[in-house]
Order: C-alpha cells, then sequence, then structure tokens
C-alpha cells in the first residue's frame, strides 16, 4: 500500500471517527435532557436517596435476629437461640405451603386456558381470521394487567384469601403464555397437520396430532418458567390480601416485628431458590423424553 | 365401473397458472403416474383431487358425484376416501409408529377418546395387520422419529389404508429414499393396487420408475396435458421435453 493511499484511507477514517463522535454526543445529550425531565417530574433527587441510605441500613439492622453463637442450639424460650427467631416456624412452613400451592394451581389452570386460546390466536393454524384477532386483543389485556390488579378487585369482590391471588395469577398467566405458545404454534411446521387434514381430520385432530407433539416440549419449558416466575408472584400478591406468606409478611412488617421479617424473607428466598433449581432439572429432562 | 372424472379443471395461485384446463379420466384399479418437471403442477393436482386446495374452475367427480361442491363431513369422507402419502412423509415424529398408523382413522371415524390416544381393539389389530403386512409389526412401538426413511414410508403407506381409501394419491413417494428402500415402497405401492383394487395417482420424478411400475402415464408440462398413454408408446423426444432431460 503507498504513501497516499495510507493517507487518504486515515483521513476518511478519522472524518468518520468525527461524524460518529458528533452522533454519540448527541445521543448523550438527548439522555441527560429526557433525564432530568423525567427525574424532575417524579420529583427524584439525589439528597433523598443518600438521606434514605441511612434508615435503610438502619431498617435492616433492625430485622436481623439477635443469634447468640452459644446458644444457637436451644430451644424455643431460649433468646439468641434459632428456634427463638423461627419460634413461628410451624405457622410460616403452612404459609409457605398455601403460596406453593397458589402458584401450582394457578399456573395449570392459567396453561390449560392459554393452551385452548393459544391455537386460536395462532395465524398460521387459527380456524378463522376474527378468533384470530380477538383471542389475541384478550391475551394482550389479560397479560397486560399486572396481577396485583386483579389481586386487588378480587380481594374486594371475594374477600381476603388465596382464592383471590389464585384467580389473579391465573388471569395473568393465562395471558403470558397464551402469549409465547401461539409463537411456539406460528413456528411449527405444518406437514402433519396437512397429512391429517388429508385424512379427512378435523381441526381438533389437527391440533392434537399436527401441533402439540411438536410443540409440547418447549410449552411445558415455557410453563416451568412461568412457575417460577408465579412463586415470587404468588408471595408478592399476599400483600393485598391475596393469601399465603406474602399476607403473614406484610402483616409483620406493619406490626413492626422485626425479626419476624428477616425469618420470612430468609424462608421466601430459600424456597424460590430451591424450585428455580429443580425445575431447571425437570425441564432439562423433559425436553428429552416426552412423547404425547 | 366406478371412476374418478377431471373436466376443465383450472387452478391460479396469484400469478401462476398451474393446473391449465385439465381433463382426465382414470378408472378404478388403474395405476397411473404423473410425470413431469418440478414445478409442472403435479403436486398441484393431487392437493386439488383431495381438496386441499380449491379449484378456479371446472369440476372433479368419483362415480358421477361431484367433489368440488362437498362441504363439512361430506368433505372430511371425501378426504378419507382418496389417501395420501407425501414425500417427506408428514408423520407425527414424536409419536409411536402405531398411534401414526391409527391416526389415518381420525377422518372415518373421529370420536373424542382418540384425542387421548384411546383407539378401539378393531382399529389397533386392523393398524397391526397393515404393519405386519409390510414388515414393520415389531417396530409398532418404536418412535417414528427413530426409522429410516423407507421405514417411515411405509409406515405413512399403512396410514393411508387405516382410511380405507378407494384412492391412493401419493405425491413424489420416493423421491427422498435411496434406491433400495425406493424399490421396497413402490413394491408396496403396486401390492395395494394389484391386490386391493385401489386407484393409484402417484407423482414420480423418475421415469424409470415411472415405466416399470405404471400402466399409464400422464404427462404434465406448464399445468397441461401432454402426454396420456401407455408408458411403452411414450417417445423419447417427449420424454426428454418432459424432464429436461439435458439440463440433469
Ligand atoms: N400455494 C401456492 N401459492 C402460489 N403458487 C403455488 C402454490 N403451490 C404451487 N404453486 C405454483 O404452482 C406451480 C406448480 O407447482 P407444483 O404443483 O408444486 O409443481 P410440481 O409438484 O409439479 O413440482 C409452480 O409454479 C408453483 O410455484
Ligand atoms: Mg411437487
Amino acid at each position: 500500500m503507498n504513501d497516499s493511499l495510507l493517507k487518504r484511507h486515515i483521513t476518511i477514517y478519522s472524518e468518520q471517527l468525527r461524524s460518529r463522535r458528533l452522533w454519540n454526543i448527541f445521543i448523550i445529550l438527548i439522555f441527560a435532557v429526557s433525564f432530568f425531565m423525567s427525574s424532575s417530574i417524579i420529583d427524584f433527587n439525589l439528597s433523598q436517596i443518600i438521606d434514605g441510605f441511612p434508615r435503610l441500613s438502619d431498617y435492616i439492622v433492625k430485622i436481623l435476629p439477635n443469634l447468640d453463637i452459644n446458644l444457637i442450639l436451644e430451644n424455643s424460650k431460649t433468646e439468641g437461640s434459632i428456634q427463638y427467631w423461627y419460634f413461628n416456624f410451624k405457622k410460616y412452613a403452612a404459609l409457605l405451603y398455601e403460596t406453593f400451592n397458589m402458584a401450582v394451581l394457578a399456573t395449570l389452570m392459567g396453561f390449560i386456558f392459554a393452551l385452548i386460546l393459544s391455537f386460536l390466536s395462532a395465524k398460521n393454524i387459527t380456524p378463522n381470521i376474527y378468533s384470530y384477532h380477538l383471542v389475541k386483543r384478550i391475551l394482550e389485556f389479560l397479560r397486560g394487567v399486572p396481577e396485583i390488579i386483579f389481586a386487588i378487585l378480587f380481594v374486594w369482590a371475594l374477600g381476603v384469601g388465596p382464592l383471590a391471588g389464585i384467580i389473579a395469577i391465573t388471569i395473568h398467566t393465562t395471558g403470558a403464555l397464551g402469549k409465547l405458545f401461539s409463537e411456539v404454534h406460528e413456528n411449527a411446521d405444518l406437514k402433519t397437520c396437512e397429512a391429517i387434514r388429508s385424512h379427512g381430520g378435523n381441526w381438533v385432530s389437527e391440533m392434537r396430532y399436527g401441533i402439540i407433539p411438536k410443540v409440547l416440549p418447549n410449552i411445558i419449558s415455557y410453563a416451568l418458567l412461568r412457575f417460577e416466575i408465579n412463586i415470587r408472584a404468588s408471595t408478592v400478591i399476599g400483600f393485598v390480601g391475596a393469601g399465603g406468606i406474602g399476607q403473614e409478611l406484610y402483616l409483620v412488617i406493619n406490626f413492626n416485628y422485626y425479626e419476624e421479617v428477616s425469618a420470612i424473607i430468609l424462608l421466601i428466598i430459600l424456597t424460590v431458590i430451591t424450585i428455580d433449581i429443580s425445575s431447571g432439572r425437570i425441564r432439562q429432562k423433559i425436553i428429552g423424553e416426552m412423547g404425547v | 365401473m366406478a371412476s374418478l372424472e377431471i373436466n376443465s379443471l383450472v387452478k391460479k395461485f396469484s400469478e401462476t397458472t398451474a393446473i391449465n384446463d385439465i381433463s382426465i379420466r382414470i378408472l378404478d384399479g388403474e395405476m397411473v403416474g404423473i410425470i413431469g418437471k418440478s414445478g409442472a403442477g403435479k403436486s398441484t393436482l393431487m392437493r386439488l383431487i383431495n381438496r386441499l386446495i380449491e379449484p378456479t374452475s371446472g369440476s372433479i367427480a368419483y362415480n358421477g358425484i361431484e367433489i368440488t361442491s362437498l362441504k363439512g363431513k361430506n368433505l372430511k369422507q371425501w378426504r378419507s376416501k382418496c389417501a395420501m402419502i407425501f414425500q417427506q412423509f408428514n408423520l407425527i415424529d414424536r409419536l409411536d409408529v402405531l398411534t401414526n398408523v391409527l391416526s389415518g382413522t381420525l377422518g372415518i371415524n373421529f370420536k373424542l377418546l382418540k384425542l387421548l390416544k384411546i383407539y378401539s381393539k378393531k382399529e389397533k389389530i386392523e393398524a397391526l395387520t397393515y404393519l405386519n403386512n409390510l414388515d414393520l409389526s415389531d417396530k409398532a412401538l418404536q418412535r417414528v422419529g427413530t426409522l429410516s426413511g423407507g421405514q417411515q414410508q411405509r409406515v405413512a403407506i399403512a396410514r393411508a389404508m387405516m382410511q380405507n381409501p378407494s384412492i391412493l394419491l401419493a405425491d413424489e413417494p420416493i423421491s427422498s429414499l435411496d434406491p433400495k428402500n425406493s424399490k421396497v415402497v413402490m413394491d408396496d405401492i403396486k401390492k395395494i393396487n394389484k391386490k386391493d383394487g385401489i386407484m393409484v395417482i402417484c407423482n414420480l420424478h423418475s421415469l424409470e420408475i415411472a415405466k416399470e411400475y405404471c400402466d399409464r402415464l400422464i404427462g404434465l408440462s406448464d399445468g397441461k396435458i401432454v402426454f396420456d398413454g401407455h408408458p411403452s408408446s411414450l417417445t423419447k423426444e417427449l420424454a426428454e421435453q418432459l424432464y429436461d432431460l439435458e439440463n440433469e
């Protein structure tokens, strides 16, 4: 490569660099302007956060248990033992079980509704274009509204307790899974469906034998992922009175039963971790072996 | 004698005329090979006969009954009467052989229980008999995805037989098979034609095989019939034109 050519390259390169730099500055400016505009709207200021930090750490210190290393294994009457910290363990366990069951039930019911609706809202297999648009809009609404809003609604209508929570999560799950499932269907190869149609099979048979065997591993995997999300959702949803461990957590936070707060949070974290790990394992297994 | 009569059949897609004014009469018990270049309209013709697609104009009649106007239950009955097998087999890969074969009954005798893979004993015995005729009974519980191409095509044939068809439509049944498996599959199709007297219409890519197995060949080019007769009367020039041999 000769010198003049090299020079030309360098000028072109630095020109490009300059224009790119200008773009970057422009983009940063836009970000800065929108940041200040939005933070002034929501009254966001740094000093408020900095002032808040000590209070936050105060709270964390307060909710930590008083564990005494020498008394740690003593019975529930001795202050400083784990059993003292978890004196309410039986109650927590029952409530955690309730939360777990809420998630299981809501995921299962949401799964079934989502599966049925997803066949109607997948463009390539829907029996007609009207049901496609209608069901698609319905699913959008169902997943657009957060669980907690539905929960508030159903607590108000049905009273405090897990039923409201189950219905709320079922509704949201139907919307979320329905969308994912119909996308899975839309990617499915329709050859088998055509074969079943060529036997004179009806639409239901096409879905059952042409689509389901193909998409099931994928769908189950999405459903298990949703189950993990629903475990967390069914905890949070308790805050508005929709049952489970969340309702209890809300209670102890409000009554300032500090040590119980940390006891419950720790239990929730452990549960979520256990379920995430085991459902991950199950997902892997299922994908390899399923034939339905 | 029962026959399939096609009259002035036309099928237009947005730009192409895939079938351009075709009239044929095929008698029961005939084994007809449809030959022609890729894009000539062979698959389209089969799909029109099975009513997987609607014709633009013209008529198809079987035993004097107009097929093109059938609806609902009658349409499904017609579809199950003319069984179809495909180049890519189009089986349910993740399910076992037996369930695949049994799925051929979904058209003639639909029951909700069949959605749970529950079929009658009679149907299971029938399915196993067909599998046995095709030397596949030992594979009945194996997953279809694990079978060879030739075995899969024979499963598809067994599935087609479950429909008790009057017509067997085979769309390039051996195009994705090696020569040995091709022979086995073609022999099986021929046997169905000769023994059970079922009308067979078969799209074939290979002229040699078409000549060997069919009593009658129909040559298609650009959606029109350019030859219809006994394989021996097909001239070399026409065959070359039909298959574009110079380019192969
Ligand atoms: N669904 C379709 N939409 C548009 N054009 C099609 C469709 N199916 C087939 N065609 C066209 O019709 C012509 C005949 O196709 P086809 O029947 O598949 O030919 P062959 O089976 O003889 O190879 C081709 O030009 C093809 O592009
Ligand atoms: Mg074709």
